[in-house]
């Protein structure tokens, strides 16, 4: 094959990359942009196999590839990882699954500039070496830190931001000794000082996630998700491939345009989200405040104030997919449907874990699109609402976030169920939610709380409803 | 390649980047950041690449490490994007 003919067809799978994101982007062809996204990373890889690319230090050697049994056998081993991965998952991890896997990118793209690095020894321009640097640093932030965030959303680890002390001494002392190293890595060419380069970023990709607050998670692995499309361009600069750096230079521009679309969703600035855990100011100790009365009800109330009310609008969250309730929360809507009782459900945009999550749990459960309501359409109607039904959902109907400055997720905007006539919580304890802060509404004259599982809650609402 | 070559596909793949995905509903925003994630697996190519060109077991054991985590990353993240968006076919 002719170098001519490899770039062309490189360059045919970077337009099914466009392609494939300008799919995505609709709702009506998002699923054929998955698809030709997807044939042109295949087509890509097939090709590899059939071009030799010379090293920079030397000439191109005859098909078929070096090492061909173990190039063919990693695959194999990634396949057999990846797609059981994919496919087991459950759709409530589904954010998780994605920083992982969006980890495992940059580490790869880190691995693969050090080991043209290695091979390219004195014989590296300076542009190579500096491209070279530039993907050991940011891939290895994006491993590491990908890492961090997976834990927080696994709960491995706690989803609060983790502040120590001198934090942010420390994290200023890791990035000035990675940019100094880096500029070692570059004057001085040696293994060891690439190495305390990666061991360093590696750091700094922990230190860097670590203060970030559970429920600014998703926006972090939006950016990391960016990050990692820059180093892909950047190894393709290094391996004088075009795919690499159209592939690498698209993720990266719509990822970070993503984040900010997210970080706009959540009412949040990029900048406050990363730093945010040093700006904000300690919370009042929450441990008085837990003292106080709440009203619980039984599913026997819950059904009768459903029964006489006109509208009802469900407020679900992640704990209604956690509890894998999304099945009888679909009967309870048909139900009070068949009684004639207006019924829709409020959508946040950052209900479950990250931007869009519910909609795709929801969907699972096949409940009607139309009956979704986005959170710009839904809040002005809730002052008509009679019953707000709140389902393992807490930080996006808390009141803090519009009345409590300093609060770490103020400034988010919420669904205002606060308006509804009724509130009605379904619980499984008083636990905060993923953010970590109180919630006001609770102790609300007009709050009911069902206490426990969200599913046997649901059903017991169900057949006292049924049996009005 | 030449410097300039590499700096007009840069600037340009940044803006073709920005346009495409500027207008987009919160709806799909957990869908495209997953098929994103999953072009940039194409680093598999690169894996390779420099699995070819290494020369020592190190070099050799290296690269082998960045293709399996590079196919992960790539056929993983095309599989579980999919089947979100199975999901939401059939609406409307």
């Amino acid at each position: 094959m002719s170098r001519t003919l490899y770039d062309l067809i490189g360059l045919a799978a970077g337009v099914a990359f466009i392609l494939a994101l300008k799919g995505l982007s609709h709702p009506k062809t998002a699923r054929r942009g998955n698809m030709i996204g997807a044939f042109g990373a295949t087509l890509a890889t097939i090709v590899v196999f059939f071009f030799v690319v010379a090293p920079k230090t030397g000439v191109a050697h005859a098909l078929p590839l070096h090492h061909l049994g173990w190039i063919l056998g990693a695959m194999a081993v990634g396949l057999a990882i990846g797609v059981p991965a994919a496919r087991k998952v459950q759709m409530t991890q589904m954010p998780q699954l994605v920083a992982l896997f969006n980890g495992v990118g940059g580490g790869a793209a880190a691995l693969v500039a050090i080991v043209e690095y290695l091979h390219l020894g004195s014989g590296a321009t300076k542009a190579e070496v500096i491209f070279t640097v530039f993907t050991v640093i940011v891939g290895c932030v994006s491993f590491s830190g990908s890492i961090i965030t997976f834990m927080k959303l696994q709960e491995l680890m706690t989803t609060r931001p983790v502040i120590f002390p001198a934090g942010r001494f420390i994290i200023a002392a890791t990035l000035v000794s990675v940019i100094g190293v880096g500029g070692w890595v570059v004057a001085a060419l040696g293994t060891t000082p690439l190495l305390i380069l990666a061991g360093l970023s590696l750091l700094f990709g922990v230190l860097f996630v670590l203060p970030v607050g559970g429920a600014d998670v998703p926006i972090v692995i939006s950016l990391l998700n960016a990050f990692t499309g820059l180093t892909v361009a950047a190894s393709g600069y290094v391996l004088d491939s075009v795919l690499l750096i159209i592939a690498g230079t698209l993720v990266g521009a719509s990822g970070t345009i993503l984040t900010r679309l997210m970080a706009e969703a959540m009412g949040r600035s990029l900048f406050g989200t990363l730093f945010g855990a040093f700006t904000a100011k300690p919370q009042a100790a929450t441990g008085a405040a837990e003292e106080r009365p709440v009203r619980s009800g039984s599913p026997d109330d819950v059904a009768i104030l459903l029964n006489y009310a006109r509208r009802v609008v469900i407020v679900p969250g992640f704990g209604l997919a956690v509890a894998q309730a999304q099945h009888t929360v679909r009967e309870l809507a048909d139900l009070m449907i068949s009684k004639g009782i207006d019924v829709a459900y409020g959508i946040h945009p950052v209900a479950g874990r990250m931007p869009g999550h519910m909609n795709v749990l929801l969907a699972e459960a096949n409940v009607p699109y139309d009956q979704l309501e986005e959170m710009d359409e839904i809040n002005p109607t809730f002052s008509q609402t009679d019953v707000a039904i709140v389902i393992g959902a807490n930080d996006v109907v808390n009141p803090a976030a519009e009345n409590t400055p300093g609060c770490p997720i103020y400034g988010m905007p919420i669904l205002q169920v606060a308006n509804a006539a009724n509130v009605i919580f379904l619980k499984r304890s008083m636990r905060p939610g993923f953010a970590g802060i109180e919630n006001e509404l609770l102790y609300d004259p007009k709050t009911m709380l069902l206490f426990g599982d969200a599913k046997a809650s649901l059903t017991k609402v169900v057949s006292a409803l049924k049996a009005l | 390649m030449e410097p300039i070559a590499v700096i007009s596909i840069f600037v340009l793949a940044v803006f073709v980047g920005f346009e495409v995905v500027s207008k987009v509903s919160s709806t799909l925003h957990t869908p495209l950041m997953s098929g994103a994630n999953a072009i940039h697996g194409v680093i598999l190519v690169g894996a390779i690449i420099v699995a070819d060109h290494s020369s020592t077991n190190l070099e050799l054991g290296l690269a082998v490490a960045a293709i399996v985590l590079a196919t992960i990353n790539m056929v993983g993240g095309f599989v579980v994007t999919d089947r979100m968006l199975e999901m939401f076919k059939g609406k409307k």
